[in-house]
């Protein structure tokens, strides 16, 4: 069963572990097992909680000094919820994956314990615990990306994703601890209480660090460049994860600390954060539609689509600090609802690519194509999960986009001056977002699954196994019902709203039935009347076209116009590339893509030219301006620091005892 | 929801409308542009007749297409009737006053051509990656300017749900010789053109493919599927005329519960905006030249510098109505 297709870009070369076999098959058995487990306590848990939330509980680990407290209240539920349905999925999928992509044993037994650790910092009630779990789950994070270590790229994503998630747990760490010594207190429900009384300055700080490491966790540029390094190269199963329930622990964070714990800030916090969003969503899009690579696609539609919430969030955050909360209440809302769209279709887009990769062998674009034909579960439940991301009626990020669009509309611009700047500034930077963003997402799924095929990978690809194609279409219809009937969601989204604002009136916040409306304010929409007056009109249409072709002749299948010759190659056709090549020349001047162009000549004449090669490289323009500096400027400075190394053990021991007075000193 | 018998009725009675007369209007415009090239023209109904004639082919499917392309003219003409039966019309209060708003209807256009973006790229052929490709991009690139002419049309009123917006207009006729709104209408033609494929975008009467943006994701259709696509622009540009009429000026319009007097004011006021803005397409065409393809871009761009001053005006000059 080892395939392996030379493609010049990614290769997927599956070890056929022969006398391991039994013990692989079965770690992937009990992986899939502990997983399914996990996800459905995971999901009563959160069930239970949206009852009657969890007090504050001890956790007894058994280890001396380390105390772990747990408590749910309808915020954690939603994370709960949202976190366990993905690992469900992921879980069944991961049956079929494994048995065809088996890199080592340990892998599938990873799944399970790192949603666990999600679970573990939703459900932390301190601040000891949360960060406890945190670190533990990026610790097994890292193990998850590293499952292909053996290639060179896995490891440079796994060193970036290393580094980056450590400098944000360390602003996370300084933020929250300095916090609980502020305050007084450990639990977060005291911190609630006691955190308002703190002085701005300290608030401030706090809010900074914490936004920080929140902020790179979730995807948020200018700290968004390890997700398009760092997804692409872990197995799909593990992307999905990572993409769908990881990035939303960052949200987690953010709700919980700066805007339920620090609570109302002053305007310039929701401005940061809208800024940051609005910077992500843009790049994300931008990054995406010049992607070739489909999982890079989606990890860089992941940071469009954070940037979004983020954006909700931070409009939230100032229509609070104005004293407009209905309209807070409709950003929030929005804010939730896009939570939920995004990690059903992101999930649901990870494993299609994971299933294109296993049958095709290969994520590039310009490779596959034609799919559609052989794999109608995965394209089905791709063409979902892209109708979803691409914020279309009768997608699912339709309705959380709209709720957006209305809180920037009812803004009450005489609160602030700064507002009429604010306003029209993101909803252009909104309405960008979703241009590019649908480019993006015609390209992944037109060129996937639609074109014809241009690799002998993707000519030869089957369909995947019925674990694979199970757990696809089941995502499929939640997407399909959530965007339909986004009214499921009502009951929970009130819930979290009255976590974040306790002030506001629980008659203010929006109306989420079969029509969505705001109590006060004007804006009405219907999503499945919508929905079915395309179907039904739709329907019309094949009655018109009845009535019209009244001999109803049958259609022919004919060969295309290919203007007289014989026959099309698949490099006669638009590749992905040359798809968003329009679009790339309109940015060119912020994404700086590396182009080279060869042109060689015949020895005997430089009129007439033998071959020319063209390559272009597309980086990730923030890492190019901001990253490569700074890393620059710390090896300058470790390159000075090394002076010191001289290798003499004299000097070596003279360190270590003036290090030790110093301590001494200020220990006093 | 109260959806009672004369919702309904209207409803499928302005889709029906709508539908019966784009053909015309897309003839007429075609016949003016004729007779001011000099030429003696195919006449107003040439638009109806080649649709006729499309309906009584067979289909073509290209080998290696999928479903995208069996269902996407109906998924586009569906979304055009959808569209035409919620535009305010002749009437400024349907089921647009509740259960879509300019948003949603915005939205429903573009999942029409997104389909047909699709569909192009089922043909596997070069010509509709190509197609697909500009059209993609000319979306993309016109969605900020839409999104902002709405907020720019939505700010008086507060609101953009489209019965709002024309009542607005309605009960303050002076608003629309507003400077927000004016440069909004801007705006929104340059939008309109793009959408409908016309002149300086896309040339439709053009027969060489490597010119085509709209025409090169439907060279493989024929028969019904195409005279579905064909009627389908039609209806839309029927839409879009009628959304750039009623946002702007809507006077003239009657109401839901209105008696039969005013529905007839309210046909002839429509039709007549209407016939004007197609008279003035057909004449500006014969007159602009097609725009390079990458020269494009700088005129949506500037389409949405003007959107933003009309939000500008709109902030400036609505203040006192708050």
């Amino acid at each position: 069963m080892s395939i392996n297709y030379d493609v010049a870009d990614k290769v997927v070369t599956p070890l056929h572990l022969d006398h391991e076999t039994e013990k692989a098959v079965w770690s992937i058995r009990l992986g899939s097992l502990l997983t399914e487990l996990i996800a459905l306590s995971g999901i009563s848990l959160s069930l239970l909680a949206m009852d009657k939330p969890l007090g504050l509980r001890a956790l007894y680990t058994g280890l001396p000094f380390i105390k772990l407290t747990i408590g749910i209240d309808f915020l954690s539920a939603l994370f709960l919820l949202i976190t366990s349905a993905v690992a469900l999925f992921v879980g069944i999928f991961s049956v079929g994956y494994f048995k065809a992509h088996m890199t080592s044993s340990l892998i599938p037994l990873l799944i399970p314990v790192f949603t666990l650790s999600m679970l573990g910092v939703i459900v932390a009630g301190d601040v000891f615990s949360f960060l406890w779990m945190w670190e533990l789950m990026a610790l097994i994070s890292i193990g998850g990306i590293l499952a292909e270590h053996r290639r060179s790229e896995v490891r440079e994503a796994g060193v970036f994703y290393i580094v980056m998630t450590h400098l944000g747990f360390l602003a996370i760490l300084i933020a929250l601890v300095f916090l609980a010594d502020r305050a007084g207190v450990d639990s977060f429900r005291g911190l609630a209480a006691a955190a308002p009384k703190l002085p701005r300055s300290e608030k401030n700080f706090i809010f900074l660090l914490s936004l920080i490491g929140f902020a790179s966790k979730a995807g948020l540029a200018p700290l968004h460049a390890w997700l398009p390094k760092a997804h692409p190269v872990a197995p799909s199963p593990i992307s999905a994860l990572l993409s769908a329930a990881m990035v939303n622990l960052g949200i987690y964070g953010i709700l919980r600390i700066d805007v339920e714990i620090l609570g109302h800030g002053p305007m310039w916090w929701g401005v940061l954060l809208l800024s940051l969003g609005a910077v992500s969503a843009l790049t994300g899009a931008l990054q995406a539609s010049v992607s070739s690579d489909l999982k890079r696609l989606l990890a860089y539609s992941t940071t469009e689509n954070m940037g979004i919430i983020a954006m909700a969030l931070g409009l939230g955050m100032i229509m609070i600090s104005l004293g407009a909360p209905e309209v807070a209440l409709i950003a929030f809302s929005a804010a939730i609802i896009h939570l939920f769209n995004h990690s059903t279709f992101k999930s649901l887009g990870f494993l299609a690519a994971g299933s294109v990769q296993s049958a095709a062998g290969t994520t590039n674009l310009d490779l596959l194509g034609g799919l559609a034909k052989k794999m109608k579960t995965t394209a089905l439940g791709f063409g979902v999960a892209s109708l979803g991301a691409s914020g279309l009626p009768l997608g699912s990020g339709f309705i959380s986009e709209w709720l957006l669009l209305q809180a920037l509309i009812h803004v009450p611009l005489k609160r602030s001056e700064a507002m009429t700047i604010i306003v029209p500034l993101t909803m252009a930077a909104l309405a960008l977002t979703a241009g590019i963003g649908v480019l993006a997402m015609v390209k992944a799924f037109g060129f996937s699954f639609l074109t014809r095929a241009k690799s002998a990978g993707a000519s030869e690809a089957v369909e995947s196994p019925g674990s694979m194609r199970g757990a696809m279409a089941a995502l499929s219809v939640i997407g399909i019902i959530l965007a339909v009937a986004p009214g499921i969601l009502s009951s929970v989204v009130d819930k979290v709203l009255h976590v974040i604002d306790l002030s506001a009136n629980p008659g203010l916040s929006p109306k989420l039935n079969a029509m969505i409306s705001f109590p006060g304010l004007r804006g009405t929409i219907s999503p499945w009347i919508i929905a079915s007056g395309v179907i039904v009109a739709s329907l019309a249409a094949f009655v018109v076209k009845l009535i019209g072709n009244k001999k109803l002749v049958a259609q022919a299948t004919l060969p295309p116009w290919v203007c007289g010759i014989d026959a099309l190659t698949p490099n006669m056709n638009y590749s992905a590339t040359s798809f968003a090549e329009p679009i790339q020349r309109v940015f060119d001047d912020v994404l700086k893509p590396d182009k080279r162009l060869q042109v060689s000549h015949y020895s005997e004449s430089k009129y007439l030219i033998e071959k020319m090669e063209y390559n272009s490289k597309q980086q990730d323009s923030i890492e190019k301006v901001l990253y490569v500096p700074i890393l620059r400027a710390v090896k300058w400075v470790a390159a000075l620091a090394r002076r010191a190394h001289s290798g003499n053990i004299h000097l070596y021991l003279a360190y270590g005892i003036v290090g030790l007075v110093i301590f001494w000193i200020l220990a006093r | 929801m109260d959806f009672s018998q004369m919702t309904y009725l209207y409803l499928i009675l302005q889709a029906v409308l709508l539908a019966l007369v784009s053909p015309f209007l897309l003839g007429m415009i075609g016949q003016i542009r004729s007779r001011l090239e000099g030429r003696k023209g195919p006449g107003i109904g040439q638009v109806r007749r080649d649709i006729r004639k499309y309906f009584r082919k067979n289909s073509i499917a290209p080998i290696g297409s999928t479903a995208v392309f069996s269902l996407t003219p109906y998924v586009y003409f569906g979304t055009a009737v959808l569209a035409a039966a919620i535009t305010p019309i002749f009437v400024s209060s349907l089921i647009s006053d509740t259960y879509a708003d300019l948003f949603a209807l915005v939205g429903i256009l573009f999942l029409g051509t997104v389909s047909l973006i699709l569909a192009g790229l089922d043909t596997g052929t070069a010509f509709g990656g190509m197609g697909a490709s500009r059209e993609m991009t000319i979306l993309a690139l016109v969605e900020p300017t839409i999104l902002m002419s709405i907020y720019a049309v939505s700010i008086p009123s507060h609101s953009s749900n489209l019965t709002a917006i024309v009542r607005g207009l309605l009960v303050h006729p002076l608003q629309a010789f507003l400077p927000g709104n004016v440069l909004a209408l801007a705006a929104l033609a340059i939008v309109v053109l793009a959408e409908t494929s016309r002149l300086p975008i896309d040339n439709p009467s053009t027969h060489l493919e490597l010119t085509m943006i709209h025409e090169a994701m439907i060279l493989e259709y024929a028969g019904p599927k195409l005279a579905l696509l064909e009627w389908a622009s039609a209806i839309r540009l029927g839409v879009f005329l009628s959304l750039l009429a009623n946002l702007f000026l809507p006077f003239g319009i009657a109401n839901l519960g209105g008696s039969f007097p005013d529905i007839l004011i309210g046909l002839a006021a429509i039709s007549l905006k209407v016939i004007f803005l197609g008279a003035a397409i057909g004449a500006a065409e014969v007159f602009i030249a097609k725009l390079r393809l990458f020269r494009v871009p700088e005129l949506l761009a500037g389409s949405f510098v003007i959107s933003v001053l009309a939000v500008a005006g709109s902030f400036l000059f609505s203040a006192g109505l708050r």
